[in-house]
């Protein structure tokens, strides 16, 4: 937590995105965390790729519910639309945003308590649903908010803050993810920008629910001795499947890298996914056979991150839906309301 | 890479670049601080230990503190260091309190030759010692250059006489009229040593046909400002030509204005852009109607029956061979010929010791400067020492301070039978700055305010009379203002690798993205290329941590650092920590330790 505004003076030789923005511009307001949170981490992650993405800030909308995640929104993109709901329903506020305007880029930020306690079943019906949206989960194990409780994604046997150990089982949100339908599944650590801000930007460029789940550290109530979501613990149990490179569809493609270790994935915008491989073995297209990878590592206590699924065929809700392709508040008013006639003729047709 | 030794004292010296640019390494930040905090007595005294003289020097330094100021890489412009400076001093008060006493006399004799600001600073730092310094000048009053050549609207009298009389104070007698004529005589009157310190005392006249002829109306333009200073010359004429493109030229043509010259002009052979004049100084002179053209080589000088009517110039462009020299190129164009009544040369001052005997047994170059040690100032006659534009050709007044206090220091060890080219080393001290969690016993936050403006008197007001003074100095809001551009960079970022556990928050928080957290590099050249942000600046040093627990190292880009101790503020395991570098500046007298009260 800082009280003092970050300087407006930047680098001087500060690079401009295809937009003209630099990075700066898709800051927020000063955080007011604790400092060394992971969040803040996130936050910078979400800036970075925004920027390199050139994302028009006035086109992404970010939504958020209750917890120490959920002010995150407010420290990044100052320049785009927020909404800070009631805690657990982002999902749905996301999803009626979603279906009345369809053209804006969603962002739905999370934590583990809104997300795996109070907002479970939100949660599990915008991913079956096929929401198009970047999901992401600040995960820290703990309810900071109101102390250092273990949340529902504590690992069972993990210690809190004065020793005691979690009996519960965790909610694993990634294989619910996979599960519920989401069609694009990443997990990334908030000390690692250098995978996590490729994963982002694969997400944000994905057609459909895409969610990614972050270990992120609490510096306050979760990163001691015993715990399994502290820096030094996640970075002595991180098992990366692989790295990622995007690259936009304008951009050149080259890839330099020994045959067999690179996988090209081509998403639906025409932005190609480069993947690294970190185990051979590993297939992201594989839905089932990466609910078992990760399960079975996560038995072992490792912690497996980077692009764990996707679904290049992948669909959204309006095509589930068949909804009209213009955004609600571009229609015309008639055609909004098309009368008593209107519906006079489709009342007889379900007649 | 190996890690950075910050406990070097050059290291964080380097960091404060305005205190690393100045040769009498004025701890700037320091003295802008206490000027923001309205104690403008400190901020004198913080300048006197250094620099002797914050009230001449905060008029007419030549700033090499500016060009060097972070800000100036941030931003526009640099902080207005010198004329902060002036704030100091014109706002200071009574400071005969603060001011120390000398130590009990220890009947050792040093004699001075030159009042100038190089003797000076002898005299000071040895007085201080308990030397008895004699100080010999030849014109009636003390100062030299400053007293002689700076003309009164830009440096009034009064300045330089309080400033001088805060150095005789300590016991230190000034002989005024007293023109040294032999060294042999003065080295036989038994002074345990001599420091000469007569600058550069001769102009550079104009080799032109015609220039005898008409000599009653060419002027050289040193001696010509001495004679203006001095009240003996009183008027020039209408038109009036100065050639040189050199402060005194600047000093030259705006006297000229105020001596009753109408139409002045500045002809100068280079280009505009090189002129070895200040910036501000050449803008002074065109903001008083005074024309500066360049490119133009003097040809001769027409005369009828020996009565200056003008000169005539040649017309040439700058060209550059492969190796960067420039020469003239005639562009072939008709010659150009100027009217004037008077002409002053002010292309440069050369240096002359007429009244040191060539077999004293102090040797000389081919050029005509004494041979010298360059660290100790000691010359091939062991007892004798020089400073300021009398040891290496024409510098400026700050140079002639920072020799002052080098050629004290040899002076005392030479007396005390010491080895004089061993050098008192320098040394450090840093101290964190935290108060609080949020709390820095400095200001952190960083100002956008562009630099202001120095309030000007009015251009007819000033051009009737020589002795108004012209630039009018910052009043104490203003002054808080700029003050408060200053960055602090004498507060540095001290990283303590043991406690990081690398959560990125600094780097995340960090301006102006000077923090990088990598793996190792073989070299600086190839850690410059994995860093967050562009790093360009091969003259501001990485600063390389090791002992991370992942392997990794901490390196900053020192280049841009806003010193805002946002890093600091982020950290959660105090890794960062904000604390002020004080360098200790060998002195022959630890002046610091003597002022008491004065803040360090």
């Amino acid at each position: 937590m800082t009280y003092l505004p970050k300087p407006k003076l930047h680098h001087p030789e500060l690079p401009k995105n295809d937009l003209g923005y630099t990075r700066r511009d898709y800051e927020g307001s000063i955080s007011t965390l604790c400092a060394g949170c992971g969040h803040d981490s996130i936050s910078a992650a979400i800036i970075h790729a925004c920027y390199e993405l050139s994302l028009p800030p006035h086109r992404i909308a970010k939504l958020s519910g209750i917890g120490c995640s959920s002010k995150t929104p407010t420290y990044f993109l100052g320049a785009s639309h927020g909404f800070n709901s009631v805690h657990g329903r982002m999902p749905s506020v996301l999803t009626g945003a979603a279906a009345a305007n369809r053209d804006l880029i969603y962002l739905g930020v999370s934590g583990d308590g809104d997300s795996a306690s109070i907002g479970l079943g939100q949660f599990a019906h915008a991913m079956r649903r096929g929401v198009n949206m970047t999901y992401i989960v600040e995960n820290n194990g703990v309810y900071g908010l109101t102390k250092g409780q273990f949340s529902a994604t504590a690992d069972r046997g993990a210690k809190n803050k004065k020793g005691a150990t979690n009996q519960d089982a965790p909610i694993d949100l990634i294989s619910m993810a996979m599960l519920m339908g989401a069609s694009f599944v990443g997990r990334s650590f908030s000390g690692d920008k250098p995978q996590l801000v490729p994963l982002l930007k694969a997400a944000l460029a994905h057609k459909g629910p895409a969610f990614i789940d972050v270990i992120s550290p609490c510096v306050t109530f979760n990163n001691h001795e015993g715990s399994t979501k502290s820096y030094d613990y996640v970075r002595e149990h991180n098992e990366a499947v692989n790295f990622l490179d995007v690259i936009m569809s304008r951009q050149e493609i080259t890839v330099d890298y020994a045959p067999g270790t690179v996988e090209v994935v081509r998403q639906h915008d025409g932005s190609l996914i480069k993947l690294r491989k970190k185990a051979d073995e590993y297939d992201v297209h594989d839905k089932i056979a990466a609910m078992e990878y990760v399960q079975k590592h996560q038995a072992h206590g490792e912690i497996v991150t980077g692009l764990l699924y996707v679904d290049t065929d992948s669909q959204d809700m309006h095509d589930h839906l068949g909804t009209c392709s213009t955004p609600l508040n571009a229609l015309e008013g008639e055609t909004l309301v098309p009368g008593s006639a209107a519906l006079a003729k489709l009342n007889a047709s379900l007649r | 890479m190996q890690s950075t030794d910050i406990r070097n004292p050059d290291y964080f010296h380097k960091v404060v670049d305005c205190q690393y640019a100045c040769p009498a390494h004025t701890p700037v930040p320091a003295y802008i601080r206490e000027i923001a905090a309205g104690r403008y007595a400190d901020a004198y005294m913080i300048n006197w230990r250094s620099n002797l003289f914050p009230g001449i020097l905060g008029r007419v330094c030549d700033r090499p503190c500016e060009p060097a100021c972070r800000r100036g890489r941030v931003e526009d412009e640099p902080v207005a260091i010198c004329r902060l400076k002036r704030v100091a001093a014109d706002n200071k008060g009574d400071v005969l309190e603060l001011m120390p006493d000398p130590a009990p006399l220890n009947g050792k004799r040093i004699a001075c030759v030159g009042a100038g600001p190089a003797s000076l600073a002898v005299a000071r730092d040895l007085a201080m010692a308990g030397y008895t310094v004699v100080v010999f000048d030849g014109n009636a009053e003390a100062g030299g250059f400053v007293r002689q050549q700076i003309p009164k609207f830009r440096l009034p009298n009064e300045v330089i006489d309080e400033e001088v009389s805060y150095i005789t104070r300590l016991g230190v007698e000034i002989r005024t009229n007293t023109y040294i004529q032999s060294m042999r005589t003065l080295l036989d009157e038994g002074f345990d040593a001599v420091f000469v310190g007569s600058g550069a005392p001769r102009g550079r006249d104009l080799d032109a046909p015609g220039r005898w002829e008409a000599a009653a109306n060419i002027h050289i333009g040193i001696d010509w400002l001495a004679s203006v200073s001095f009240g003996h010359t009183k008027s020039v004429g209408r038109r009036v030509i100065v050639l040189g493109g050199g402060n005194t030229a600047m000093d030259c043509c705006r006297s000229a204005r105020r001596l009753g010259g109408e139409d002045v002009k500045v002809i100068v052979r280079s280009g505009y852009e090189e002129m070895k004049a200040s910036p501000w100084e050449k803008e002074d002179a065109i903001k008083e109607d005074i024309p500066i053209l360049n490119f133009r080589v003097p040809k001769s000088v027409v005369h009828e029956d020996g009565k200056l009517v003008g000169m005539n110039f040649e017309i040439v462009r700058a060209e550059y061979d492969d190796k960067g020299r420039r020469s003239l190129i005639p562009t072939g164009e008709p010659d150009e010929f100027h009217a004037a009544d008077d002409v002053i040369v002010a292309i440069g001052q050369e240096n002359a010791f007429p009244w040191i005997e060539p077999d004293c047994g102090i040797a000389f170059d081919r050029w005509g400067l004494p041979r010298l040690n360059p660290d100790t100032l000691q010359s091939t006659l062991p007892q004798v020492f020089f400073g300021g534009d009398a040891a290496f050709g024409p510098k400026n007044v700050i140079w002639a301070v920072a020799h002052g206090h080098q050629a004290a220091i040899s002076i005392d060890k030479f007396c005390q039978g010491e080895d004089v080219t061993e050098r008192p080393p320098q040394g450090m001290t840093l101290v964190s700055q935290k108060m609080g969690i949020h709390e820095w016993s400095y200001d952190n936050a960083v100002s956008i305010d562009l630099r202001f403006k120095v309030p000007h008197a009015e251009k007819d007001v000033v051009l009737r009379d020589i002795y108004a003074e012209v630039e009018l100095g910052y009043d104490r809001e203003m002054a808080f203002k700029e003050a408060q551009r200053c960055l602090n960079c004498d507060v540095e970022t001290v990283f303590t690798p043991k406690l990081c556990i690398e959560c990125d928050a600094c780097v995340d928080i960090c301006p102006v993205d000077c923090l990088t957290f990598t793996p190792d590099a073989q070299s600086e050249a190839e850690l410059r290329t994995h860093l967050n942000a562009p790093s360009h600046n091969l003259e501001q040093a990485l600063y390389v941590a090791s002992g991370l627990k992942t392997g990794n190292v901490m390196v900053k880009d020192e280049d841009v650092c806003l010193h805002c101790g946002l890093c600091a503020e982020r950290c959660p395991t105090g890794a960062w920590d904000m604390q002020r570098f004080l360098l200790d500046q060998p002195q022959v007298v630890d002046i610091k330790k003597k002022c008491q009260g004065v803040p360090a």
